[in-house]
């Protein structure tokens, strides 16, 4: 079994704790795990990739080859497309429909998740409204975590503990916002 | 004891950590900076080591000799134009009597994602004569760090560990060693071994190079070929083998295989390779440093593919599908969008940045002066060249905005502007500030002084912004042309004329923009 995930979005959008939730859900279920991220100059509102791939087997490549990622999990919509190049004939795209307008030559906000719509297997969230629900705005990126635990090779369980342990530190409330964000992101993707 | 999920950065760091490292230095530069990240919160929980950024690279490889001569095991950490900065005391550093393990991590940055060339450490290695380790994973970053020192102590030399950003930023599960104690405080026995005098200097050097055929020869047995296909053979170093591997099951035939993870190279198993196969495909990440080797001068021996006949690209990084064409196979293709090319979306700096409102007022000032020079440095600021800001026109390598504005007013440009953040400023820019003073050169020096050394995550400046002031006029600066202003939009009017003001001046002023960076007050307020 191997499972590769590209994360993508927009510097500033913290998708680093995304990857380390499911990496450690993977590495909990025996999984290998190889998960490669970009620092520095790119995190400053530009374009931000991480390339996560969780395997029962030994990974070689940090970085996944074109053609091949089981999942996209996008914090933005046009940040989904860029990568579409490293998506398998049968893979997901899930993303964020909220917009992050920092370019001039931005498209039309409706091409773009239109685009989104037209693929084989696509799902758009307000994640922003779904994590405000859930009580807390910051929660966005574990709505789509949520969205995307019934395509992942884990168990619910696993991420749920997952995010209990990455949150922890910042106490109990921001772990229960982040849990029910997970909650709502699973609701909207049944 | 035990596994662990680290970064490259991390494993290297906890590497050095368990062989019994003391002393740690360190200039931030990505992707190196996380190695002193980790020692500083190791260092902060326990006590048990020094870890100190540094005003540069060079500062931090001399610190590093110090302690290497004060018998402790010492690490010094750099990005790959670090290593340029710290140039003269690297390859000094070769010929003397390394006493306390001495380990130099480079950071080299293929692709550039974030530096301005992509220059290959392993060929200043060789250069300098220096064995390098090129690990490959995060479990070889550990365990050839901790060899790194095993080595540098019984060579008496010092070993430079070669990674890539790709490597520094991924992360896997190491297992671990135990930590082995720091070596007790005894110097060096011997001065000689450490004064580099034309007489001392010239025994040295023969011993060096002496040496390096040992260690050639520790390399060589280290270096394993796995047989395969008589028609094609492979060579790989650090992390392309990982690629390598992503791809090889795909081929008809299993090639003959050799994999370096230590130089200097293996001329031995390099020529054994090449004796047994018709064709050789050589994939490395950076410059084509064991290729070019093997193709020499003449014209013989096996074909050789590689980055110098095209097969694989000569520029940017190595990636699992690039190698393909090189190894025989396929491309491999996904989906694609069918109505949109998605816009690219560079880096650009963070909304409510002071130097949005430092540029705003420097490109106000300078209207109307067609022979300008505004030279620039490396930071964040640097994407004050790109649109909408527009306002910089050079960007070279640390401490060269204050140099070229020097040298470009004294072949006429008018006004001559250095644009360099605080860090940058005391990393290199302030021996030219020194010159500009000393030549009464006609420029102006504006400095962003946010405090810290943001783009690589809001580090520390070295000293206290708010000492440039005092440190200008300690330099001979004029005080009357010495100007603190507040890098924000409600002064912006009482900036421009500042600023106009001295850039009509003849004569050396600095205008210093003081704001703090926001990057920096989140991180604050986040801990």
């Amino acid at each position: 079994m191997k499972y590769d995930i590209i994360l993508c979005g927009v510097g500033g959008q913290g998708g680093i704790s995304v990857s380390v939730v499911i990496a450690q859900a993977a590495m909990a279920e025996g999984l290998k795990v190889k998960q490669s991220e970009v620092h520095g100059m790119a995190q400053r509102g530009g374009e931000v990739l991480a390339h996560l791939r969780l395997a029962d087997g030994p990974i070689a490549s940090p970085l996944i080859p074109l053609g091949t990622a089981s999942l996209v999990l996008a914090f933005e919509p046009l940040e989904a497309l860029r990568y579409l190049p490293w998506l398998a004939p049968d893979a997901a795209v899930l993303a964020a429909s909220a917009p992050i307008k920092n370019i001039p030559n931005y498209p039309e906000t409706e091409t773009v998740l239109a685009e989104i719509r037209g693929l084989r297997n696509s799902l758009i969230l307000d994640a922003d409204a779904l994590a405000k629900e859930a009580g807390n705005v910051r929660a966005a990126n574990m709505v789509l975590v949520g969205a995307a635990a019934k395509l992942l090779p884990l168990k619910a369980s696993s991420l749920e503990k997952a995010i209990a342990d990455t949150f922890a530190r910042k106490g109990e409330a921001v772990v229960a916002a982040n849990l029910k964000a997970f909650e709502h992101g699973r609701k909207a993707n049944p | 004891m035990g596994f662990e999920t680290l970064m490259g950065d991390e494993a290297i760091a906890l590497g050095a950590l368990h062989a019994g490292l003391s002393a740690a230095f360190a200039y931030p530069g990505t992707p190196s900076t996380e190695i002193m990240e980790y020692y500083q919160d190791h260092a902060a929980r326990e006590g048990d080591i020094v870890a100190q950024w540094c005003a540069n690279e060079k500062t931090a490889y001399e610190s590093a000799l110090g302690a290497s001569y004060a018998g402790r095991r010492v690490m010094v950490s750099m990005k790959h134009v670090g290593l340029n900065v710290a140039a003269d005391p690297f390859v000094n550093s070769a010929l003397v009597k390394i006493k306390g393990g001495l380990v130099v991590v480079v950071a080299d940055d293929p692709g550039m994602h974030s530096s301005q060339d992509e220059q290959d450490s392993r060929a200043l290695a060789e250069f300098a004569r220096v064995p390098c380790f090129e690990p490959s994973d995060q479990q070889e970053a550990y365990d050839m760090t901790r060899k790194a020192f095993e080595v540098s102590e019984r060579h008496s030399c010092p070993v430079l560990v070669r990674i890539t950003t790709r490597l520094a930023h991924s992360r896997a599960v190491v297992e671990l060693g135990s930590r082995l104690p720091q070596n007790p405080v005894q110097k060096a026995a011997d001065r000689w071994g450490w004064t580099l005098m034309p007489h001392s200097a010239r025994g040295l050097w023969r011993d060096l190079l002496a040496k390096y055929e040992l260690l050639r020869a520790e390399a060589e047995a280290e270096a394993v070929i796995e047989a395969g296909s008589s028609e094609v053979g492979v060579i790989t170093t650090g992390l392309a083998r990982e690629y390598y591997l992503e791809n090889a099951g795909e081929m008809a035939a299993k090639p003959t295989w050799l994999h370096i993870g230590r130089y200097p190279m293996p001329y031995a198993k390099i020529r054994e390779l090449c004796g047994r196969v018709k064709k050789v495909i050589v994939i490395e990440e950076g410059n084509p440093l064991v290729e070019r080797n093997l193709r020499g001068i003449l014209e013989r021996g096996p074909a050789i593919e590689g980055k110098e006949s095209g097969a694989i690209p000569l520029t940017g990084e190595l990636t699992p599908d690039n190698i393909r064409p090189a190894l025989g196979l396929p491309p491999r293709a996904g989906q694609a969008c069918r109505d949109i090319v998605p816009a690219k979306r560079p880096p650009q700096l963070c909304q409510g940045c002071p130097h949005i409102d430092s540029y705003a007022f420097l490109k106000e000032a300078l209207a109307g002066y067609p022979q300008r020079s505004v030279n620039s440095d490396i930071g964040c600021y640097t994407l004050g060249a790109m649109a909408p800001y527009d306002a910089i026109e050079t960007v070279v390598e640390m401490g060269a905005s204050v140099g070229m504005a020097r040298g470009a007013a004294a072949a006429g440009l008018t006004p001559a502007v250095a644009v360099v953040g605080d860090s940058t400023f005391y990393h290199s820019g302030l021996p030219n500030l020194i010159d500009a003073v000393s030549h009464k050169t006609n420029m102006t020096l504006l400095v962003l002084d946010n405090d810290t050394t943001g783009m690589t995550g809001a580090q520390p400046t070295i000293i206290p912004g708010k000492r440039l002031k005092d440190i200008a006029v300690a330099c001979g600066v004029d005080p009357a042309h010495i100007h603190v202003v507040d890098a924000h939009k409600k002064d912006h009017a009482a900036n421009v004329e500042i600023m106009k003001r001295e850039l009509a001046y003849e004569g050396v002023s600095v205008v210093i923009a003081v704001r703090a960076c926001i990057e920096a007050l989140k991180k604050a307020r986040k801990a």
